[in-house]
């Protein structure tokens, strides 16, 4: 322990004592955070569970999953996916994925348990709006599961709900009735849990920093959850009202994005006027900011690791990181229109959108830059964290890559339908968050947990990993640029026979690649009750979690709230430690 | 070092520090905390939520107007201007009440000093002005609806449905805020509640304010 506990006293609140209000509905940030995480686990196990089912019928068209049909005898009769059901495990792979794991825990998981401790606070601002956020996010999710168990299943309009599939109710096919409805309410709710998280985030940030802790002292996470949390806040209050509009279209007879004259199944929907259109420019001015709300805390939470192991400050300090993600929030409300290049927009609006989509990979090539600059050289610890961080480094700049192509809309013309865009969004959105997570978990579980998880199996988590993603996303670029068409649930083309083999490789990649998440589980758990006792500071890292006991008391900081003398990366210092913590006072001689 | 007595972050405690400088917008000189300063910074950060739903909201009513013929022009009921004014008188009196709870936190420092006159009944006022808007408002809905303008009826009928709903359901979280303003300031004065007072002041002229610019929306566009 450092000098964090020799700081003015702070008057807090009493901790609680029953079970309830201490593990359920705590409005301790920590347990909150825990609780996302937790949510994030459970999501991510059964989004993988349905990539799987998917990839499975993709390269065995006619493969009988034993047990399938009992789940959903209309959609896998004889325990064979129908293409509609396949459609349905989509729709509820990308919603499940996007929304409640790739937004749940790097953002609001991780931010929640670490923002308030590493400003020196003792909670958020709003400690009851943060257990609402939580609560009604929980809800969200249980609404969404929901689905699975109607008489009609899931929805089949995929994670975008295009209208007019999905404004026009049981028509459209089977999900379509409730499943849809269910789907439309359970992202309602979640943009609600979303913005009050997001307030919370801000208002903290803004105000409850301690002494010392200028905004140039913040670290990198911190600065990336709050510009993720500016960036949530304007784009989920974007898609509520979207949301709504949706559901009374559904609902209530409104002609907001159904057309008129429309005929489905041979029944004439009583609609006039609507624009499927405008449901598309109010889903993607969400839905873009939404892909960096998924990586941006990763950006963050990245820069803040590999420092402590590449025992120095990132190139170019503070300043440039932390621009490159505000440039890169700022600059996705400029490039919705990029994921509409085939809706038969204006050619001229095309340009409009594909100049910024291509400005905004500046920032990131530079944050890429930084990161490879900064490692160049460096004595770097091999852990299971920092793997995971080049990890990280390592998709982004592929998926980054096949970004520059599809920013071009006579590129993207042709390959918007096809794999090619599947490889690109996972590797650079889902993959690169998904090595975030890991890389967090790897770094912080120790001062979560208050036990170190065990490196050996970490570092095979990784290879295996960093391996599988590739085997399963890398192929799908030559998918995609072959003309093979995504969201369909067979290809009976002659021109895509000859690639189900390629198929049937990305199958088994994938189902080793998910079989290798067991290994982090077993960590993961194994950890939480037999792991060794953590240190308080693991890493030797400087920044203020890291001043506190592993797991953190209940207000953080032992009655206490730290003063901030130093940078957040002081590293390479001379002495007999070769760091110096915020807390320690004096002027640091870093290098 | 050595341990030191606690006083509060705030403005006036710890010059220099985060969370402590003078605030720009109104009402945050009333922070005295940063728990304080972070109830002003939550209620502006929602206002900016809440505007961009409802920017959204005017925004697909724009892009639906133009897209398709159907549009059929809608007469504003005439109670709305009504209701408009009493939205306005509203934020007049809750400035009335946040003038008198000025003066009587003003003598908990002077004592001896005028009559203290609760700022309560101007509360009050707001609260029932904001009721009168409510029922204004439902009037509204009926008047519409004896044209014949029911929520599907057309794109028009069915925005000014949705915006006038949207924007009477955080009115009346704006009420409850009110309600429990009013709650708190039977119990006492004292100059703690500036803070909790201020944000629900800035709220309620939000919403007002939201509710001109819808109106002049609707004036213009339905």
């Amino acid at each position: 322990m450092n000098d964090a506990s020799a700081q003015p006293e702070i008057h807090h609140l009493a901790p609680p004592h029953s079970f309830i209000r201490k593990h359920v509905f705590s409005l301790d940030h920590k347990v909150i955070g825990l609780q996302y995480y937790g949510l994030a686990l459970a999501a991510v196990f059964i989004g993988m569970v349905l990539s799987w089912l998917m990839r499975l019928h993709l390269g065995w068209t006619s493969l009988a999953i034993p047990g399938l049909q009992h789940f959903s005898q209309n959609g896998a009769p004889g325990g064979v996916i129908t293409p509609e059901y396949y459609l349905s495990l989509m729709t509820m792979h990308g919603t499940i994925m996007i929304f409640f794991v790739l937004t749940n825990a790097p953002f609001s998981g991780f931010g929640n348990y670490f923002l308030p401790i590493q400003i020196g606070a003792e909670d958020m601002a709003f400690p009851r709006f943060n257990m609402m956020s939580f609560w009604v996010t929980f809800v969200a999710f249980l609404v969404l599961i929901a689905a699975f168990f109607v008489h009609d299943g899931p929805p089949i309009s995929g994670w975008t709900a295009y209208p007019t599939l999905s404004s026009i109710g049981k028509d459209a096919g089977p999900g379509e009735a409730m499943g849809q409805n269910l789907w439309a309410v359970s992202i309602a709710l979640f943009c609600i849990g979303q913005l009050l998280g997001s307030l919370n985030f801000i208002a903290t940030t803004l105000d409850l920093r301690t002494k010392g802790m200028t905004l140039a002292r913040m670290p990198l996470s911190t600065w990336a959850w709050f510009i993720t949390a500016c960036i949530g806040l304007l784009a989920f209050a974007d898609l509520l009202p979207a949301t709504i509009l949706l559901i009374l279209d559904r609902t209530a007879g409104t002609s907001f994005f159904n057309p008129a004259g429309l005929v489905v199944s041979d029944t004439l929907q009583p609609h006039s006027g609507g624009s499927p259109l405008l449901w598309q420019h109010l889903f993607w001015f969400f839905g873009h900011p939404e892909v960096y709300i998924a990586i941006v805390p990763g950006l963050g939470i990245i820069s803040h690791i590999l420092p402590a192991f590449i025992r120095k400050p990132l190139l170019g300090g503070m300043r440039v990181m932390v621009g490159c993600m505000i440039a890169i929030g700022f600059l996705s409300y400029m490039v919705w229109g990029h994921h509409m290049f085939v809706s038969g927009m204006n050619p001229f609006s095309a340009i409009l959108f594909s100049v910024p989509t291509l400005i905004i990979t500046i920032p990131n090539t530079v944050a890429v830059l930084i990161w490879l600059g900064s490692i160049y050289g460096a004595n770097l610890r091999f852990t299971s964290a920092s793997l995971f961080c080049l990890g990280f480094i390592s998709v982004f700049i592929s998926g980054g890559i096949s970004g520059f192509f599809l920013a071009q809309p006579a590129i993207d013309t042709y390959l918007h339908a096809t794999y090619f865009v599947v490889a690109h969004f996972h590797f650079v959105m889902a993959v690169a968050a998904i090595f975030g997570i890991f890389a967090a978990t790897y770094f912080w579980m120790p001062k979560m947990i208050g036990r170190m998880m065990n490196e050996t199996l970490g570092k095979w988590h990784f290879w295996l990993t960093f391996i599988g993603v590739y085997c399963i996303f890398m192929p799908m670029h030559y998918l995609g640029l072959a003309g093979n068409v995504r969201r369909y649930a067979t290809f009976t083309d002659n021109f895509l026979l000859p690639l189900i083999p390629v198929h049937k490789f990305i199958t088994v990649a994938a189902l080793l690649t998910g079989a290798a998440q067991f290994i982090f589980l077993y960590n993961l758990f194994h950890t939480r009750w037999w792991g060794p006792k953590a240190p308080d500071n693991p890493w030797e890292a400087t920044s203020l979690e890291w001043s506190t006991t592993s797991p953190p008391p209940f207000d953080n900081f032992g009655g206490k709230h730290p003063v901030v003398y130093q940078d957040a990366y002081e590293y390479g210092a001379e002495g007999p430690q070769d760091y110096v913590m915020q807390t320690t006072p004096g002027k640091a001689s870093a290098t | 070092m050595a341990s030191t007595t606690y006083r509060p972050a705030g403005p006036a405690a710890v010059p220099g520090v985060a969370g402590s400088g003078p605030r720009a917008w109104p009402g945050a000189r009333a922070a005295t905390t940063p728990k304080m300063a972070a109830t002003q910074t939550g209620i502006w950060v929602g206002v900016c939520a809440i505007f961009m739903s409802f920017a959204a909201f005017v925004s697909a009513l724009v892009v639906r107007e133009g897209s398709s013929t159907d549009w059929q022009h809608l007469v504003l009921p005439r109670v709305l201007y009504i209701n408009t004014l009493v939205l306005l008188g509203s934020s007049y009196t809750l400035e009335a009440c946040r003038r008198r709870f000025a003066i009587v936190t003003r003598q908990e420092t002077e004592p001896g000093g005028a009559t203290r006159v609760s700022p309560l009944p101007w509360l009050y006022a707001t609260i029932m002005l904001g009721s009168i808007f409510v029922t204004g408002q439902w009037l509204a809905w009926r008047t519409l609806a004896a044209h014949g303008f029911y929520l599907a009826t057309n794109p028009s009928s069915s925005f000014f449905y949705v915006l006038t709903a949207m924007h009477g359901l955080h009115l009346l979280g704006g009420m409850a805020a009110l309600t429990y303003m009013a709650r708190r300031l039977a119990r006492s004065v004292t100059s703690t509640q500036a803070s909790a007072l201020s944000a629900t002041a800035v709220y309620w002229h939000f919403i007002g304010l939201l509710w001109i610019f819808l109106f002049l929306v609707m004036a213009i566009r339905l």
